[in-house]
């Protein structure tokens, strides 16, 4: 296909990284075209909108971006859709004592299927984002979900809900650069955004406002309660349980003879489960709503590496497919912070081969047990 | 690139400048260079020039040459009657009501709403029926407390509605309220005589006409002395100051010459092209419906609601088509809001999210409707088929 009759619609955000990728397609000779989501305007956080058409900092910065690579720009009124699943989605897992992850389902829902099925009635033969991951050919036919070249900004772990439809149809033009490169691209084509900070932080549910926001929309989940040992000791009392994450240490207000971690949240009780640093450990979970990036569910148990955070290294693991879209890996060493809502992802190498959301521990309504070994932690 | 055919339709937002209403602006950035204010001949001649559009515009508008106000924009022009009558009211020690109808431009619906909060100012707000014409019983009744002002527009720019003008304003006349319209969309398809529409403020805008964009008028009858809202030199006969923009106020009395100058040639072709817009529209796009009044409306203007379709996205495809259109809730920050005017004539507001406008002008021609009717119904039937394809 030839570049020029082959329309790309870019998903910009104003950050440096989906800057450079509409500038790198469009020095390619794509067709591209420029489009920005609005998927939140919130009077109670203080964006306030008197104006019926403001322009908010991030807009006005992809606007001029794609003024200055001569593409069109459009942006689109996703507000709906992103509250009636990513927030909801939000809300709901935090009120059941989960930690969830709102980009792998803003990426599921909004991103690789409501806005890539708006660029496709575009007559977009691609839709490109500026996530540093790879999409690569397989041998045998259909597409691999490939860690992005970089590997201190690889993002395949938020992209582990993507299937074969959404592969073919995608494209990650920064995937193949490092960072260093991506920001000197930026600057070589004056892109005003050079400067500013990755996109990654720019989602208000993705950062640590999360907190202020559930503040103003779920107040119930500020409801102060009890922290409680593993033995069941009461310690103090928590400002709402999700203020805090398993693994947590610091800001929880206590002084005890020994530091204290978050162990769990127990919703049921309103419990903030803490304890020491050894019982903190756990050598498996199990994962829910997987997503096999191929699209076929392995045969058997087999060795990989799973990351269970987004900034977490991947660890060794033996890997094993369930019923009901659901996986078990067992660690070959502990792992300090399993944390039930965040995604579990599975590579082979590169190759990121799918991921699910982690659920709770079958354990995890009793008291928690001390471990009977001594475990040792990555940092 | 896919796009390659470009097809304007949003005259109603602005026209081309006119190459002849060029030719006449051109000497005035060059060898006619004086302020008008100035007593020498560089001065004298920039002068020449802005009283000579002044006796033009007059001519057009059935007025007293000192009754024809330069300003900067039709805003300013609204801003300049409206304020102006508040702040003369005031002087005078009376109340200042402000009286105005639920369709305005922002231009007097902000100025309005903010005399109101700044100044303490009460404002009536009339209603309009469900083709956007305000209703004159309730303008009656709304004159009937006595007004600083009354401001009226005489066409609406979202739904191209014509208000009875003449009929407001002998309403006005009763109550002794001064009347005022903003006749911004009005300019160059309908009568601007002032004493057939008994007004005593008319606003214009050049750009809407063929005409620059940066230079209005304000009609404001001889006798109502209203403060400056733009104090200074004694510019305007003192009621705004301002170095004339020669070159611009030139091109706004030749645009507007033009305009009228076989005019019922040039609208009844604007009406047969609309007219095709609006029967293809209609009979292709199921569950559209035309917005504002069937006949009485400006010649050029056409508006629709497609419900179900977001003008957002809709704006969207026909640009990627090449297609200028426009409508009154879409928004450059992928936030739009209902449109007001939509809401006020009784759409519900999912369905006020769904408007569409589509003006024709000097350039269109028959095959740029075709195909902007294809890409219009292409465009609805994209978006009406965004299913969901990858549900995991």
């Amino acid at each position: 296909m030839n570049a020029g009759e082959t329309r790309v619609v870019v998903a910009m955000s104003g950050g440096v990284d989906s800057s450079v990728a509409a500038a790198l397609l469009a020095r390619e000779g794509y067709d591209v075209v420029g489009m920005m989501m609005r998927l939140w305007s919130d009077e109670a956080l203080g964006g306030a909108e008197h104006n019926r058409c403001c322009t908010p900092d991030q807009m006005r910065i992809a606007r001029s971006v794609a003024d200055k690579l001569g593409i069109p720009f459009y942006t689109l009124d996703s507000k709906g859709v992103f509250r009636d699943i990513v927030v909801e989605y939000f809300i709901d897992q935090h009120r059941a004592g989960y930690t969830p992850n709102p980009c792998l389902e803003c990426n599921r829902k909004i991103r690789f299927d409501w806005l890539l099925r708006q660029a496709l009635a575009l007559d977009a033969d691609y839709l490109a984002t500026g996530h540093y991951a790879r999409v690569a050919r397989r041998r045998q036919g259909g597409w691999l979900l490939k860690k992005g070249l970089d590997p201190g900004k690889d993002q395949s772990y938020v992209l582990s809900v993507m299937g074969q439809e959404q592969l073919k149809r995608t494209l990650f033009p920064v995937g193949d650069y490092p960072k260093s490169e991506v920001r000197r691209i930026a600057r070589e084509l004056g892109l005003d955004a050079a400067n500013r900070k990755d996109s990654q932080d720019l989602c208000f549910l993705g950062n640590n406002d999360y907190r202020k926001f559930l503040r103003a929309h779920a107040p119930d989940l500020m409801t102060p309660g009890p922290i409680v040992t593993s033995a069941g000791e009461v310690l103090g009392e928590h400002r709402g349980l999700s203020n805090y994450t398993i693994g947590q240490r610091k800001g929880l207000g206590i002084s005890y003879s020994a530091p204290l971690y978050v162990l769990a949240l127990n919703p049921i009780r309103n419990a903030l489960v803490v304890g020491k640093r050894h019982e903190l450990g756990r050598d498996r979970l199990v994962a829910e709503r997987f997503n096999w990036v191929s699209g076929a569910l392995p045969a058997g148990s087999f060795r990989a590496e799973v990351k269970i955070r987004y900034r977490a290294q991947p660890q060794k693991a033996l890997v094993q497919p369930l019923e009901g879209g659901r996986v078990r890996v067992e660690f070959d060493a502990p792992q300090r912070d399993i944390t039930p809502g965040q995604a579990a992802v599975v590579y082979q190498g590169e190759i990121c081969l799918g991921g699910g959301v982690i659920a709770k521990f079958d354990d995890e309504q009793e008291s928690l047990e001390p471990k009977d070994q001594a475990v040792q932690f990555i940092a | 690139m896919k796009a390659k055919r470009e097809v304007y339709l949003d005259y109603s937002a602005s026209t081309p400048v006119d190459p002849l209403v060029m030719d006449a602006m051109m000497p005035y950035f060059g060898e006619v260079y004086g302020n008008s204010t100035s007593s020498h001949h560089q001065g004298r001649r920039g002068e020449s020039a802005v009283e000579e559009a002044r006796e033009r515009v007059a001519r057009i508008l059935n007025c007293q040459p000192a009754e024809v106000v330069f300003t900067s924009c039709g805003s300013e022009s609204d801003n300049l009657a409206i304020r102006g009558a508040a702040w003369r009211a005031r002087r005078q020690g009376k109340a200042a009501r402000l009286i105005t109808s639920l369709v305005e431009h922002s231009a007097v619906i902000n100025t309005v709403r903010q005399l109101g909060e700044l100044m303490d100012c009460e404002t009536v707000t009339v209603p309009v029926d469900r083709q956007g014409i305000v209703k004159a019983d309730r303008f009656a009744e709304a004159c009937r407390g006595g007004a600083a002002i009354a401001s009226i527009i005489y066409a609406n720019n979202e739904v191209g509605s014509i208000n009875d003008l003449a009929l407001l304003a002998a309403i006005a006349r009763e109550h002794e309220v001064l009347f005022h319209t903003d006749a911004v969309q009005a300019g160059g398809q309908l009568t601007l005589d002032v004493e057939a529409l008994g007004v005593d403020m008319l606003s214009l805008s050049a750009h809407k006409f063929y005409g620059p964009k940066g230079v209005g008028v304000l009609y404001l009858r001889d006798g109502i002395d209203l403060p400056s809202i733009m104090t200074g030199g004694g510019h305007e006969g003192g009621r705004r100051a301002g170095t004339h923009n020669t070159a611009f106020i030139v091109g706004l009395a030749k645009a507007l010459e033009l305009a009228y100058a076989e005019a019922s040639e040039r609208l009844a072709r604007f009406r047969h092209l609309r007219g095709k817009l609006v029967d293809g529209l209609l009979s292709r796009v199921a569950g559209a419906e035309l917005t504002g009044h069937p006949e009485n409306r400006l010649p050029s203007h056409a508006s629709f609601v497609l419900p179900g379709i977001d003008a957002n996205a809709l704006l969207m495809h026909l640009d990627m088509n090449g297609i200028a259109a426009s409508s009154g809730s879409a928004c450059k920050t992928g936030s739009p809001e209902p449109s007001d005017a939509l809401l006020a004539l009784g759409y519900a507001p999912d369905v006020a999210k769904c408007g569409l406008r589509l003006s024709v002008g000097s350039a269109t021609t028959e095959a740029e409707i075709d195909y902007a009717l294809d890409v219009l119904v292409a465009a609805v039937d994209k978006i009406r088929g965004l299913k969901r394809e990858f549900a995991t």
